[in-house]
């Protein structure tokens, strides 16, 4: 029921994010598990991004922990971490809400500035690399491989040589997720991955996402207002409301909890206390939808 | 015809080394788009790192051919690497502390870093001009023609060959370096977006430093060529080829490589056919008077892209 608490990838603790007087994110645990497909959601403004901004280094958060495990048991505190040491050692990759590309630059080039660390390494800082090494070469033969294997995965094979600024709104999204594929992440941050898709995209994107959680051993969190997709494609979901965490648990406890029916509905102000009361006999009856703090 | 030719020679060398500083300021503005007007101190710094090693290594027009070519090669490398050392120092001091501050403030620095190192070598290598000695000499005889005043001969030297030669070759490294290495690409990257950048596990600070390194290399290899062509150096003359390379990134479109390379040729060209046919003393007003002509029809420069800005 909770494997996420076990075999943990990712975990957030006590994590409070605060803007002059504006507290973004209160006090907030939760546990991204190994192998799981995680989803952040909550209504607008309740500091899913800020969240995704802290863990990956973006923001450096007022309290609290935030803890990366790799599959070596090595452990990285990703908020006391330079930003790009978060992906070249703690393995953590994401993605924007708005597009972020290198406009100017290729699909596979895109592609290979993900792998810029494994390939400075091999052609000895450049310098090897001018002279032609076969070290280098064999590693960038490697990055072109791998390249075209994540441009295979998200269709994007027949664009190889086109400029990221040229493609539809789709496929720079597609490419996005393929970008930071290529850095092998084992935790991938995609924050709203699906919006502006129309539903073939979308479905692809779903395949894309599932096909990433069964064969790359990589874990997804996932911030996603669609709701389709959120319930079809994940694992657990962590629901935010004002920059607190009202539920945590699988798709089926958090669709039932009246707390979030509540946060995304919104309640007339005769319902409150129905509603309340409610809430405190689920909390006392089950004692299921709040993971112990 | 044949005073053309001569002239078009002369330009293209000039050019040259023009086109070797004007690299460094357009890899740099490329970057943190930022002037780094203390780049043209760095290739004085380069030339003056040059006559000393040529001084210390005992060098002159009676060293053999064969010795002289390894001479100078240990040259360019100690040149290149302590003008380097001075590239990267600089960033580090003067432009680092200040990234992410108002736009001028970096600038200002650099204005003051160009003063202090002017002063620097005035004080430490004296203020008067330094002479050095023709190291080689000699050329090929393209053309004669005997006029009623003499023979006139178009000429191009050994020493036009090798600055024309080396610029030709650092350019195609250079630029192959940028298109096809990982680092390139990282330079790129970062000119493009360095949050994204460093997303993706780029040094984005790291990237900047190299990007100062090889400016400043390139920087001293034409402080070199520059002291074997003219033969004189003093602690100013950063100061106008600076200004000059700097016309000449802007006149090719600022941040392009190739644009800095055409650029620096075309100023090179403009000066040198300016002084050749019409006057000596306004060969600096017309090689700017070009590049206000250019902005003013391509504002973006002859290669630059235009800014496009979506709505």
């Amino acid at each position: 029921m909770t494997r996420w608490n076990e075999d943990i990838l990712l975990s957030v603790e006590r994590m409070s994010m605060r803007f002059g007087g504006l507290l973004a994110v209160d006090d907030l645990s939760f546990n991204v598990g190994k192998g799981d497909i995680t989803a952040l959601i909550g209504p607008n403004g309740a500091g899913k991004t800020t969240v995704f901004n802290c863990i990956t280094g973006f923001y450096k958060p007022t309290a609290g922990r935030i803890t990366a495990h790799t599959l070596e048991g090595e452990k990285f505190l990703l908020e006391r971490m330079d930003d790009f040491r978060i992906p070249k050692q703690a393995k953590v990759a994401r993605t924007f809400q708005n597009i972020r590309l290198f406009g100017g630059m290729t699909v596979l080039e895109n592609l290979m500035v993900g792998q810029h660390n494994p390939l400075m390494k091999a052609s000895k800082f450049t310098f090897g690399g001018i002279l032609g090494l076969s070290s280098y070469k064999e590693a960038e033969k490697q990055a072109i491989e791998l390249a075209k294997y994540w441009m295979e995965k998200t269709g994007l094979t027949y664009r190889a040589d086109d400029a990221a600024a040229d493609l539809p709104y789709g496929e720079q999204r597609k490419l996005e997720i393929a970008r930071a594929m290529c850095t092998r992440p084992k935790l991938l941050c995609l924050d709203e991955p699906a919006a502006g898709l129309n539903p073939r995209e979308s479905e692809e994107l779903n395949a894309l996402l599932l096909h990433i959680r069964a064969e790359e051993d990589t874990g997804i969190l996932l911030i996603e207002h669609d709701m389709n997709v959120v319930m079809e494609i994940s694992d657990h979901i962590v629901v935010l409301d004002y920059g607190e965490k009202i539920a945590d648990g699988t798709p089926e406890e958090v669709r039932n909890d009246p707390k979030v029916i509540a946060a995304y509905l919104g309640v007339s102000d005769e319902d409150v206390e129905n509603v309340e009361q409610q809430i405190e006999q689920d909390v006392t009856g089950s004692g299921e939808t709040e993971a112990p703090k | 015809m044949e005073y053309f030719v001569q002239q078009l020679i002369n330009g293209v060398t000039l050019g040259s080394i023009y086109g070797l500083i004007a690299i460094g300021y357009t890899m740099v503005y490329g970057i943190i788009g930022m002037i780094n007007f203390a780049h043209g101190d760095i290739f004085m710094v380069g030339a003056f790192i040059s006559l000393i090693v040529i001084t210390a290594l005992g060098l002159t027009v009676s060293t053999g051919l064969g010795l002289t070519f390894v001479a100078l090669i240990l040259v360019l490398v100690c040149a290149m690497i302590i003008a380097s050392a001075y590239g990267w120092t600089l960033e580090r001091l003067a432009y680092r502390p200040l990234r992410g501050s108002f736009r001028l403030a970096p600038l200002i620095t650099a204005i003051g870093v160009s003063i202090v190192l002017q002063n620097y070598i005035q004080i430490a290598q004296g203020a008067r001009v330094k002479p050095l000695q023709p190291i080689i000499t000699d050329g090929y005889t393209l053309m004669t023609k005997t006029t009623e005043a003499g023979e006139f001969v178009v000429q191009i030297s050994n020493i036009q060959i090798l600055i024309i030669s080396v610029t030709v070759i650092l350019m195609a490294v250079f630029s192959l370096i940028i298109a096809k290495t990982s680092l390139g690409r990282s330079q790129r990257a970062c000119e493009q977006d360095q949050k994204m950048a460093s997303l993706l596990g780029i040094n984005v600070d790291k990237t900047i430093s190299t990007t100062f390194v090889m400016g400043a290399a390139l920087a001293a290899v034409a402080g070199l060529m520059f002291l074997l062509y003219y033969g004189v150096i003093d602690f100013f003359i950063g100061f106008v080829a600076g200004v000059k390379a700097f016309t000449a990134a802007v006149l090719g479109g600022i941040g392009s490589l190739p644009g800095a390379m055409l650029g620096g040729l075309v100023i090179g060209l403009i000066e040198t056919f300016w002084s050749a046919y019409f006057s000596v003393e306004y060969k600096d007003v017309a090689a700017f008077a070009m590049l206000a002509i250019v902005l003013i029809f391509l504002p973006q420069g002859l290669l630059g892209k235009p800014e496009v800005e979506k709505v």
